[in-house]
């Protein structure tokens, strides 16, 4: 059987009594090219150096080569300012700073699903973990269950801002981590797809228009507020608050969306931000 | 076309900033290698459009000099690549070019040393990557097979032959791409299988008559 809709994986999860992280690996080892033990030992391996990236970002203010960013995670470190958000989501948003600066940097970052939204999935993933104890091998099935979730929408669309703009890397990037804290939460399978269907409902139309060309702005500081919006999704959906448009015609929908997008707009910094005056006058400092 | 799968999702680790500007730098730079398949004593990189452009902040220069060197594209190494002594034991250096007939994101390695050879590929996205070009004879390599690559003279029955010679070691053969300078000039074969050849078979297609270059490029 073939599981390319979020309908059928739905289906296969109720007939099974299964989560997404099982029916997921079934599915993968059925496939014949990778069996359950080599995803589970990518995802651990990709969780590890999630992990790393984190450690290692949230200790360094080295600026990025273009010298355009790099001490943002620090700043929010050393802020005094009163947290109305509670600690977790406030870790999440330093964990996403901190894993963007990395990547900045030429650090080893896990690119999921692309490394300009490398910060959302580990962010969210690993700061609702520690915050909540969740043991290593849940950690992994969140992740396997991210993982699930973003091969369904890449089956439809790239993965790629020059293809569908960035609802395509930080958009799937927040719905592939508001699928793991689902799961982690002990959500439903319904809930979780839920969850995916109102965080990419909430981000269509987001362009790719990056400042000279550069994974940098607005990536790294959009990978905290992707963060935060998958966090939306899951209190949501935990909430029983239904998506009214089912999550495969969202997905529809964005690729409909990337195709009317302007060429201006996705990756080829010819438009929006990219063409603004105080970016052109960056392009002209850097190269 | 292949379905992607988790693993391509919740993966690469690698060297940010970038999957296509970085880490399918690195990539180009290692399947180049392995069709170079020696130590060459100058390398000349020719960048391309996008990758000329914003090349040097993505790091795509280091990318890909650190694949011709044989660094993984999860190497700590690529951000100092100019500093590591790899580097300084080869002759190397970089062109930006703009090309409107060419990928928003190709490279031209131009080889030298004990063989002079060109390589050209483009980044596709996602660190997904494609040689397109080697030699001046067309190729479509993406790194995910192990492919022998043949120049030959341009006569009835090598292709047959060869395949035949594959079929003998017991390997499936999964593309097969061919392309010739002109009707009896130079042609070319780029096999792309499933498994390995064994290295008789390989012998055996290079005794060939007429054979003037055989290469097997392993997959990355």
């Amino acid at each position: 059987m073939n599981i390319t809709t979020f309908r059928q994986l739905y289906y296969t999860c109720k007939e099974k009594s299964k989560s997404i992280y099982e029916v997921a690996l079934d599915y993968e080892a059925s496939q014949g090219e990778y069996s359950e033990y080599q995803v589970r030992l990518q995802a651990k391996k990709s969780l590890d150096a999630m992990k790393e990236a984190i450690k290692t970002g949230l200790n360094c203010t080295e600026p990025s080569p273009s010298g355009m960013s790099g001490d943002d995670c620090d700043k929010l470190q050393k802020s005094k300012v009163n947290n109305i958000l509670g600690e977790t989501p406030r870790k999440i948003m330093k964990y996403a700073l901190a894993t963007s600066e990395q990547n900045l940097r030429m650090g080893t970052i896990v690119a999921c699903p692309t490394a300009g939204s490398c910060g959302i999935v580990p962010a969210v993933l690993i700061a609702y973990a520690e915050d909540n104890n969740i043991k290593e091998c849940d950690q992994i099935n969140a992740l396997i269950t991210a993982g699930e979730v973003g091969r369904l929408v890449a089956n439809k669309m790239a993965l790629a801002g020059a293809v569908g703009g960035c609802q395509a890397e930080c958009g799937v990037a927040s719905a592939m981590a508001t699928s793991a804290l689902t799961q982690m939460r002990g959500g439903t399978v319904k809930q979780i797809i839920n969850a995916v269907a109102l965080a990419l409902k909430n981000i269509l139309g987001l362009t790719c228009d990056p400042v000279c060309g550069l994974v940098e702005i607005p990536c790294v500081k959009r990978n905290p507020f992707l963060a935060i919006h998958a966090v939306t999704a899951s209190e949501l959906a935990m909430a029983d608050i239904i998506s009214k448009i089912p999550i495969d015609e969202v997905v529809d929908a964005m690729e409909q969306t990337g195709q009317l997008m302007s060429p201006l707009l996705k990756e080829s910094s010819q438009g929006g931000l990219a063409k603004t005056k105080t970016a052109i006058a960056l392009e002209k400092n850097i190269f | 076309m292949r379905q992607s799968s988790i693993i391509d999702i919740i993966s690469p680790v690698m060297a940010g900033p970038s999957s296509s500007h970085t880490a399918g730098a690195v990539r180009l730079g290692l399947l180049a290698r392995n069709v170079y398949n020696a130590k060459p004593d100058k390398v000349t990189f020719k960048l391309y459009n996008s990758y000329a452009l914003t090349g040097k902040g993505h790091g795509t220069d280091k990318g890909l000099l650190a694949g011709v060197l044989g660094f993984s594209v999860d190497d700590e190494r690529i951000k100092y690549v100019f500093e590591t002594p790899e580097a300084q034991e080869i002759d190397y250096h970089f062109e930006f070019l703009q090309d409107f007939n060419r990928h928003p994101n190709a490279v031209d390695f131009i080889f030298e040393g004990g063989l002079n050879i060109s390589v050209s590929g483009d980044s596709v996205g996602a660190g997904e990557i494609l040689l397109t070009n080697i030699n001046n004879f067309s190729v479509n390599l993406n790194g995910k097979y192990n492919t022998i690559l043949l120049v030959y003279d341009d006569k009835p029955g090598v292709i047959s032959k060869v395949t035949g010679m594959i079929q003998e070691d017991n390997v499936n053969i999964a593309s097969l791409h061919c392309d010739r300078s002109g009707k009896g000039k130079d042609a070319s074969m780029c096999i792309c299988i499933d498994g390995d050849l064994t290295k008789n078979c390989l012998n055996a297609v290079s005794d060939l008559k007429d054979m003037y270059i055989v290469r097997y490029i392993r997959k990355l």
